[in-house]
């Protein structure tokens, strides 16, 4: 799939719940069910999504063409009630471009001695 | 659990609900099922509320959004649409609410008084009952003999109407005032702003030198100061205490009114019953019918008959309520004008309609398109409720404007004689009311075409190509302008006849020449001028300086001017003949300077005018009307007869023509001209020679100035008010009807407008949607004069179908308001055939361009569109 460095561009920045399916949708084809536990587990219970946030978010990377709805989810043990959602190329793309944006901001954010370092 | 929240997804539009409802109640199941005890459980639920409502709220937000953009971007695309559609509903609810808002204000609205209901007025009238309002005055013997006769009123008070000059702080003001008996203005309820209104203690109780203000009289002389309780003004030469304040809204008995001074009764005014000079107000005891009242007045007035036969044999009483003082012919105007905004409203609705319909049409194969490609049938409807309110809400906006600009063109609708403001307000209701009736039918006929987008004709549509539409909304639509055809004649013809009205009023001869003269009045205050030598002197005085100014060629002071003061009626005795104590035999009674005659232009018919050298020491005069000596003296010279005034035997000396005093639509009493310097002494008050009349050959304005410093020097004190041309005065007299025909006239021509707009736009669409077949026909040789025939004959047949039910409407309507039409024929030929000739014109002006456009189709090009 085409896409513009400016399409991306226009996407940024991403809102954190946002960012947090993008990446819970890494890994794979999930549910949203599947979501909701992997950003909990990921975050140790500390961002929980609700199911009104997240299908309204999921909407939305919907239209914005970041996820589709694959016709056969590649799942070990799918449900096939279930629907699934994947991420694009294009969705890869923009989740990629906020990671750098975030890293250059914690990389200026050091080097002015605000946040200590990490081992 | 889970019934409860598919139930609370609900909130979700359907599109998102079908979209991702069960996923979501999927998540919701497997919370709970995580959730140990039926209080995690709750908190489950709890927490699935305060997610859904907000989230809810957002989506729906977002497709507003979303539907907001589209609109703009449609809108922007049929700009002429959005105009057209916006303007008419704007003229609709703007018409409406200014009509429907005057004619709340004046016809249903409760008087501003505490249950106003109560409220009534009473007056001596004749036997018959005939006539509306107050029809004569009281007496003050028949008052105090109706009050202490009667148990149905909780409070009763006399009144009568004054103008006082006060003196001082300023340029000397005359003033409308009224002169009230203590119970007066605590039975209408409203308390006083400030201070207290009069005691009543009792005649000549300690406020008999009290007075209280008017609140635009305290604002504009007073500065609004409270410290003006207390303080003593100068009223006609008399000091007296200011005791209270009005509030802004108080206004009685009618809204010119600016102070009230007590009336006090002695035992001398009761003597004589034939003086009737007052009006009475009560308030009906709790429980009391109108009906009841009066029964028992009738009692009263039967038994005042029989007692004092001399002077109550003929009369009877007014009695009615105080929200109903008002002439017939207004109500019928406001009637008129609500009839006429509601047909508007009508048209409106039928033109909006017959717009969006045709634009539903147009788009059958966008929406079909949109269908074809997956949008959901909520989606499109939502869509189209958008657009709709979008152009209902941005109608109503301007129709707002519409009804703030046009309610003060209808202030003049409303009639001086009711205690109300001057100008109403826009109301809010009747604005709410016509607003939501257009935006219904702009979202009625909006969602047509989606509820059909989303039924069979989903491929159908795109299957028909272009001829798609037609059928029963080609039908509705014929009907619909039809409709607008038949209001527009109507609205036409009704101001047709309207316009004869009133050119045939003024056509009436007024009886004397109004144009080239100047009035203005000075009133001579008493006691100041209570003697007869200081008067003279001073019309005298101030005549002479008048009729010695370039461009003036006559001057006269008169006690009335035509159709200003209509009052002046005296009865009359003639020797010889049978008197009638009634007053049906009135005659207008003139005191008046030796050159009023010149000034009105009145022609002397026989005899001599009146003289300066017919003084009060000479033979008393009078010089009658052509009527007055008709009525008294048929087929005989009136010369050297002579007849009873005012107490005083008169002789006849000359005959002029008849004027019409009580203004150009009602029938006058014949009068009788008196010479000013035999006015009987002590006579007085509102009688007394106060309006200047002068006539100019050239520009009167120069001369008013020139006037003021003749009168200031003559005395300073005098206020000079009412400056305005005879011409403007006879002009006044139709000016209700011509506010009333300008509205009326100005929503026909919109209607006419309108039904044009809509026929041609039938047309158009009919000619676009059969352009092949047109083409077709053209290439088998069809001549282009037979098409255009074809458009045109469309056009006749709708025109024709409206227009015979429109004159037919016009017809009934014009015999409803048959008052106003002054004579004119509710079936005036010539009035319905110009109404229905300029339906025909205007259909045919609106078929031209798509007969043309028919004709100009080529056979080729819509060949290959097939």
């Amino acid at each position: 799939m085409a896409y513009d460095r400016a399409d991306v561009d226009a996407l940024l920045p991403l809102q954190p719940l946002t960012f947090h399916v993008l990446l819970a949708l890494t890994a794979g084809d999930r549910h949203g069910y599947g979501i909701i536990q992997d950003v909990d587990a990921r975050t140790d219970g500390a961002v929980r999504l609700s199911a009104g946030a997240l299908y309204r978010t999921i909407q939305r990377l919907l239209e914005q063409g970041l996820i589709i709805e694959p016709q056969k989810p590649n799942v070990p043990q799918g449900d096939p009630r279930r629907r699934y959602y994947r991420l694009t190329p294009f969705g890869r793309a923009v989740a990629r471009a906020e990671t750098s944006r975030l890293a250059l901001l914690v990389h200026l954010a050091r080097s002015s001695g605000l946040v200590p370092e990490t081992s | 659990m889970i019934r409860l929240y598919r139930a609370l997804l609900r909130c979700y539009p359907s599109s998102f609900r079908m979209e991702y409802g069960d996923e979501m109640a999927a998540v919701f199941g497997q919370e709970l099922r995580r959730a140990a005890g039926p209080v995690a459980r709750l908190g489950v639920l709890l927490a699935a509320v305060a997610d859904v409502v907000p989230n809810a709220l957002a989506v729906h937000w977002e497709i507003l959004r979303q539907d907001l953009r589209y609109t703009a971007r449609t809108l922007n695309h049929a700009r002429a649409f959005a105009l057209a559609t916006i303007l008419i509903t704007a003229l609709g609810v703007g018409a409406n609410a200014a009509a429907f808002s005057v004619a709340d204000f004046v016809l249903l609205r409760p008087l501003p008084f505490p249950e106003s209901d109560a409220l009534v007025r009473l007056c001596e009238g004749p036997r018959t009952g005939a006539g509306w309002g107050c029809m004569n005055e009281l007496s003050p013997a028949n008052y105090r003999d109706v009050r202490n006769g009667t148990t149905a009123f909780q409070a009763l008070g006399a009144f009568t109407g004054a103008s006082m000059v006060l003196v001082g702080g300023g340029e000397p003001l005359r003033l409308s005032a009224a002169v009230v008996t203590a119970d007066v203005l605590p039975l209408l309820g409203v308390p006083p702003l400030l201070g207290r209104t009069f005691d009543s203690t009792g005649a000549g109780g300690q406020d008999a030198g009290g007075v209280v203000l008017g609140y635009g009289l305290w604002q504009t002389r007073f500065g609004g100061d409270p410290s003006v309780l207390g303080r003593t003004v100068n009223l006609d030469g008399t000091p007296r205490e200011v005791i209270g304040v009005m509030p802004a809204a108080f206004h009685f008995p009618t809204r010119d009114v600016q102070l009230w001074a007590p009336l006090v009764l002695r035992e001398e005014d009761f003597a004589d019953r034939n003086d009737t000079y007052l009006q009475s107000v009560g308030r009906l005891r709790n429980g009391v019918t109108i009906e009841r009242a009066q029964a028992e007045l009738a009692v009263i007035f039967t038994r005042l008959a029989r007692d004092v036969p001399e002077s109550n044999a003929e009369t009877w009483f007014s009695f009615f309520r105080l929200r109903d003082g008002m002439s017939p012919r207004y109500r019928l105007m406001l009637t008129v004008l609500c009839g006429a905004s509601l047909s508007m409203l009508l048209l409106t609705c039928a033109n909006l309609a017959n717009l969006l319909l045709a634009r539903a049409a147009a788009r059958e194969r966008e929406l079909a398109v949109r269908a074809a490609l997956g949008a959901g049938r909520e989606r499109l409807v939502r869509q189209l409720f958008t657009e709709s309110v979008i152009l209902a809400v941005a109608g109503g906006a301007v129709g707002v404007v519409v009804a703030v600009l046009a309610v003060p063109l209808l202030g003049t609708l409303v009639p001086t004689t009711l205690p109300i403001a001057e100008r109403p307000g826009v109301d809010l209701r009747v604005l709410a009311f016509a607003g939501a009736f257009a935006g219904l039918t702009g979202l009625g006929f909006g969602l047509i075409p989606a509820l059909r987008a989303g039924g069979r004709t989903g491929f159908a549509a795109l299957r028909e190509g272009t001829r798609a539409g037609g059928g029963r909304k080609q039908r509705l639509r014929r009907f619909l302008v039809t409709v607008e055809v038949a209001v527009s004649v109507a609205l036409l013809a009704c101001s047709g006849l309207l316009i004869n009205a009133v050119w045939r009023v003024q056509a009436v001869d007024p009886g004397f020449t109004p144009d080239g003269v100047l009035t203005l009045r000075s009133e001579l205050p008493l006691p100041k001028y209570d003697s007869l030598a200081r008067r003279t002197e001073f019309y005298r005085t101030v005549l002479s300086q008048i009729q010695a100014q370039a461009g003036v060629t006559g001057a006269a002071y008169t006690s009335g001017l035509p159709m200003v003061m209509t009052g002046g009626i005296a009865g009359v005795e003639v020797p010889g003949r049978e008197v009638r104590p009634g007053r049906q035999e009135g005659v207008s009674v003139r005191w008046v300077t030796s050159q009023i005659f010149e000034v009105l232009r009145i022609p002397v018919l026989r005899g001599r005018t009146l003289e300066d050298a017919d003084a009060a020491d000479r033979l008393l005069v009078a010089v009658v009307s052509e009527s007055f000596a008709e009525r008294y003296w048929p087929g005989q010279d009136p010369i050297g007869m002579t007849f009873g005034v005012r107490d005083q035997d008169r002789m006849v000396v000359g005959v002029v023509g008849d004027i019409k005093v009580r203004g150009l639509e009602r029938t006058s009493e014949p009068q009788v001209y008196l010479p000013i310097d035999q006015v009987p002494e002590g006579f007085g008050g509102i009688y007394l020679p106060k309006d200047l009349v002068i006539r100019v050959t050239g520009q009167a304005a120069p001369l008013v100035s020139a006037a003021r410093r003749i009168i200031r020097a003559a005395d300073p004190d005098l206020p000079i008010t009412n400056v305005r041309t005879m011409a403007d005065v006879v002009a006044g007299e139709t000016a209700t009807r011509r506010a009333q025909l300008a509205v009326l006239g100005a929503l026909a021509v919109i209607a006419l407008l309108l039904a044009g707009v809509g026929i041609h736009g039938l047309l158009a669409y009919t000619v676009s949607q059969r352009s092949q077949e047109i083409g077709v026909r053209l290439a088998l040789g069809a001549e282009p004069s037979g098409i255009a025939r074809l458009v045109l004959r469309e056009g006749l047949v709708l025109a024709v179908v409206g227009i015979v039910p429109g004159v037919a409407a016009a017809y009934g309507a014009a015999r409803a308001l048959n008052a106003l039409l002054f004579g004119v024929s509710p079936g005036d030929p010539v009035t319905l055939l110009a109404a229905a000739g300029l339906g025909l014109l205007m259909t045919v002006a609106g078929s031209i361009v798509p007969a043309w456009r028919a004709v100009r189709v080529s056979p080729v090009s819509a060949m290959r569109a097939e």
